[in-house]
C-alpha cells in the first residue's frame, strides 16, 4: 500500500512536467506578447522589457528558467500586474476559489446522495420521479444558465440575495448553488443506479430473509455497498468544481483565481498562465490519487500492490 | 433416467430462433419510454440541424431594422408579426438564429465524436492488443491528457491557432471541435483497451488465431465488433458533454464568429436584456436543455439495451 501510494504520488511529477512543456510551447505559439497595449509601445522599450524579463532568450532557456523557479516555489513576476509576483496573486485568490469549490462539493454530496437513495427506494414511484426530475434539470441546465436564472429569481425578483460579490455568507449562496447544480444531478444518478444494482444482490436477499428490519437492511447493507462506486466520481467532481468555477466567478464577480484563467491567456501573462495550469493539473492529479486511496479504504476487497 | 430423451445422432434439436444482439437491443430500447423520448428529441435536433436554414423564416444574420424601429427600438417580444419568437436588439429573428445554432450543435455532436473515435479507438486497440510496454506507455499518455485542465487547453488552442487556416474553417468552429475532441478521447481509449483485454482471452479469438487469422483481422473483424456496444454508449453519452463545452465556450466568447451564433452566444447576448426580455435567454436555454436531455436519455437507453448483464431479464 505504501509503495503503491508513493509510486502514484511520484507519478504526478512526470504528468506535471508533460503538461507544463505542452502549455509552455502552446502559450508561446499564441501570436502577440505581454506588452501589447491599446497604444503600441516603442520597439526599443519592448526590446528592453523583453531583455529584462528574459523573453529574448530561446524558448528552451526560458522554459528551464521557469522550471528552476517553479521547483523553488517561485512562480515568477506577473507581466500584466507589473508590481506583483504571481505567487501573491494566486495566494490572494485561491482561498476564495477553493472555498467556493468545497462548498459546492459539500452541497452536491449532501443533496445528491440522499436524492439518489430516495429515488432507488421508491423505484418507479413518486419519489423516483421527483428525484429523477431534479437530476434531469441539473443535467440539462449549463451552470451559466442556472446562474442567470438564480440571479433573476432570487436577486432581482425576490431580493433575497445580492447579485454578486463575495462578502459574507449571503453572497455565497447563489454561486454555490449554481456551481453545485450539475454535480448534484450526476451524483444522484450514480447513487440511484448503484443502489438499484445492489438491491438485486444475494446478500440483500439473505439479510431480508433472516428477518432484518428494512431500515437496517437499507442503511447497513444497501447504502454502504452502493456508495462504493459513487466514491470514484467524487474525485473528478471535486477537481471539476475547484477548477471549473471560473464562469461562475465571472458571472457573480467573485475575486477568486478563476478570473485569471481567461485573462492570463488574453493578456499573454505567461507566468500567471503557467501558474494556473500547474495549479489545476496538480489538483486533478492529486485528487485522483486521494480517491483511489479512499476507494481501497472503504472497500476491503480492493488491495493495491 | 430413461425418461430423458436425448437427440439421436443425426436428429439434432432445433435451436431456438436466434434474434441477435442488435435486434434484442432494439426491442429493449423500444420498450424504454425515456429512451424513445430521447430518440425523438435527437431526431428533431438532427432535422433542425439539417433543414433548419431552409425552414427558417429569415436568414440568421438578417436585421429587420424597420420592425425594430417601428417598435421603438430594442428587441421584439415573442409573437411579433413575422417573428414567432421575437428578435434581438438588431432585429435578428430569434427562431432563425436558434435553428442555425441547432446546426452548430449537431455538427459539434458529430465532429467531436468523430475526432474522439479516430484518436481513441486506434490507441485503445494498440494498447489492449499488444499489452506490455506499449500499453504502459500509451496509458501514461492518457494520464497526462486526463490531468490537463480541459477548458484551459481548449481555450489556449483556440487562441493559438485562431488566425491559421484551421482556425478560420467553418466560421471558427472546426478548431473548437478539434480542441474539444483532443481533450476528451481518453474515456473511449480506456474503454476500448479494457474491452480488448477481456475479449482477447476468449475462445473464439483463440479459435480464429488457431486457424491462422492475422492479428489486424482479428482486431478489426472479431474484437472491435464485439466490443462495439459500450463504445456506442460512451460516444452517445459523450455528446451532451461536447455540446455543453461548445455552448460554454461560446458563452465566454470563444469559438464561433459573429454574425453566426451558437446557443451559448445567444444566452450571452440575451443576458444584457434579461430584465426586460427574458425570452432572449430562456429560448436558447430551453434548446440547450432539450438537446442535452435527448442525448442523455438515448445514451442511457442504449446502455440498458446493450448491457449484457441484463440480457434475458425483462
Amino acid at each position: 500500500m505504501i509503495s503503491y501510494l508513493a509510486r502514484r504520488i511520484l507519478w504526478i511529477i512526470p504528468v506535471l512536467f508533460a503538461v507544463s512543456v505542452i502549455t509552455f510551447y502552446l502559450m508561446h505559439a499564441v501570436p502577440g506578447g505581454p506588452w501589447d497595449r491599446e497604444k503600441r509601445l516603442p520597439a526599443a522599450v519592448q526590446a528592453r522589457l523583453n531583455a529584462e524579463y528574459g523573453l529574448d532568450q530561446p524558448l528552451y532557456v526560458q522554459y528551464i528558467d521557469w522550471v528552476g523557479g517553479f521547483v523553488q516555489g517561485d512562480l515568477g513576476p506577473s507581466y500584466r500586474y507589473q508590481d506583483r509576483r504571481v505567487n501573491d496573486i494566486v495566494a490572494d485568490g485561491f482561498g476564495t476559489t477553493f472555498q467556493l469549490g468545497i462548498m459546492a462539493f459539500v452541497v452536491a454530496v449532501v443533496i445528491g446522495i440522499p436524492l439518489g437513495i430516495v429515488a432507488a427506494l421508491g423505484h418507479n414511484r413518486p419519489p423516483d420521479y421527483l428525484s429523477t426530475s431534479v437530476s434531469i434539470i441539473g443535467i440539462a441546465t449549463p451552470s451559466f444558465v442556472l446562474a442567470i436564472l438564480l440571479v433573476i429569481v432570487f436577486s432581482v425578483q425576490l431580493r433575497w440575495f445580492p447579485t454578486g460579490g463575495w462578502k459574507g455568507p449571503e453572497t455565497w449562496v447563489l454561486p454555490t448553488l449554481a456551481l453545485a447544480g450539475f454535480p448534484i444531478a450526476v451524483i444522484a444518478r450514480y447513487t440511484r443506479a448503484s443502489m438499484l444494482e445492489v438491491t438485486r444482490k444475494d446478500y440483500i436477499r439473505t439479510a431480508q430473509s433472516k428477518g432484518l428490519q428494512r431500515g437496517a437492511v437499507v442503511s447497513r447493507h444497501m447504502v454502504r455497498n452502493a456508495l462504493i462506486p459513487v466514491v470514484t466520481i467524487l474525485g473528478p467532481t471535486l477537481a471539476f468544481l475547484v477548477t471549473g468555477s471560473f464562469i461562475i466567478e465571472r458571472i457573480f464577480n467573485i475575486p477568486g483565481v478563476g478570473q485569471f484563467y481567461l485573462s492570463s491567456i488574453s493578456t499573454r501573462d505567461y507566468s500567471l498562465l503557467m501558474a494556473m495550469t500547474m495549479l489545476y493539473a496538480f489538483a486533478v492529479a492529486f485528487l485522483n490519487v486521494v480517491v483511489d486511496v479512499l476507494y481501497a479504504y472503504i472497500d476491503p476487497r480492493i488491495r493495491y500492490s | 433416467m430413461a425418461t430423458i430423451s436425448r437427440p439421436l445422432p443425426g436428429q439434432v434439436a432445433r435451436p431456438k430462433a436466434s434474434t441477435g444482439l442488435w435486434r434484442d437491443a432494439f426491442g429493449r430500447l423500444r420498450k424504454n419510454r425515456l429512451a424513445i423520448l430521447g430518440l425523438v428529441l435527437v431526431f428533431l435536433l438532427l432535422m433542425a440541424g439539417i433543414f433548419g436554414p431552409i425552414i427558417a423564416p429569415w436568414p440568421y444574420q438578417y436585421q429587420d431594422l424597420k420592425a425594430v424601429a417601428a417598435a421603438g427600438g430594442g428587441p421584439l417580444p415573442p409573437g411579433s408579426p413575422g417573428h414567432l419568437l421575437g428578435t434581438d436588439q438588431l432585429g435578428r429573428d430569434l427562431l432563425s438564429r436558434l435553428l442555425d445554432g441547432a446546426r452548430i450543435s449537431v455538427t459539434v455532436a458529430l465532429v467531436v465524436q468523430l475526432v474522439i473515435l479516430v484518436i481513441g479507438v486506434p490507441i485503445g486497440a494498440l494498447a489492449g492488443w499488444f499489452g506490455g510496454r506499449l500499453d504502459n506507455l500509451l496509458m501514461r499518455l492518457t494520464d497526462v491528457i486526463y490531468a490537463f485542465p480541459d477548458l484551459l487547453f481548449i481555450i489556449l488552442l483556440s487562441v493559438a491557432f485562431r488566425d491559421t487556416l484551421l482556425g478560420q474553417a467553418v466560421d471558427g468552429l472546426l478548431l473548437v471541435f478539434v480542441a474539444i475532441g483532443l481533450t476528451s478521447w481518453v474515456t473511449v481509449t480506456r474503454l476500448v483497451r479494457g474491452q480488448l483485454l477481456a475479449l482477447k482471452e476468449t475462445e473464439f479469438v483463440e479459435a480464429a488465431r488457431a486457424i491462422g487469422v492475422s492479428d489486424s483481422r482479428i482486431v478489426t473483424r472479431h474484437l472491435l465488433p464485439n466490443g462495439m456496444g459500450p463504445i456506442i454508449v460512451a460516444v452517445t453519452l459523450g455528446i451532451p458533454g461536447a455540446i455543453l463545452a461548445e455552448a460554454t465556450l461560446a458563452y465566454i466568447g470563444i469559438g464561433v464568429r459573429a454574425p453566426r451564433a451558437s446557443w451559448g452566444t445567444l444566452v450571452a447576448e440575451g443576458q444584457k436584456f434579461i430584465r426586460s426580455e427574458p425570452h432572449l435567454v430562456l429560448f436558447p436555454a430551453i434548446f440547450i436543455a432539450l438537446a442535452l436531455i435527448g442525448f442523455t436519455f438515448l445514451g442511457d437507453g442504449l446502455r440498458d439495451a446493450l448491457d449484457p448483464k441484463l440480457k434475458g431479464k425483462q
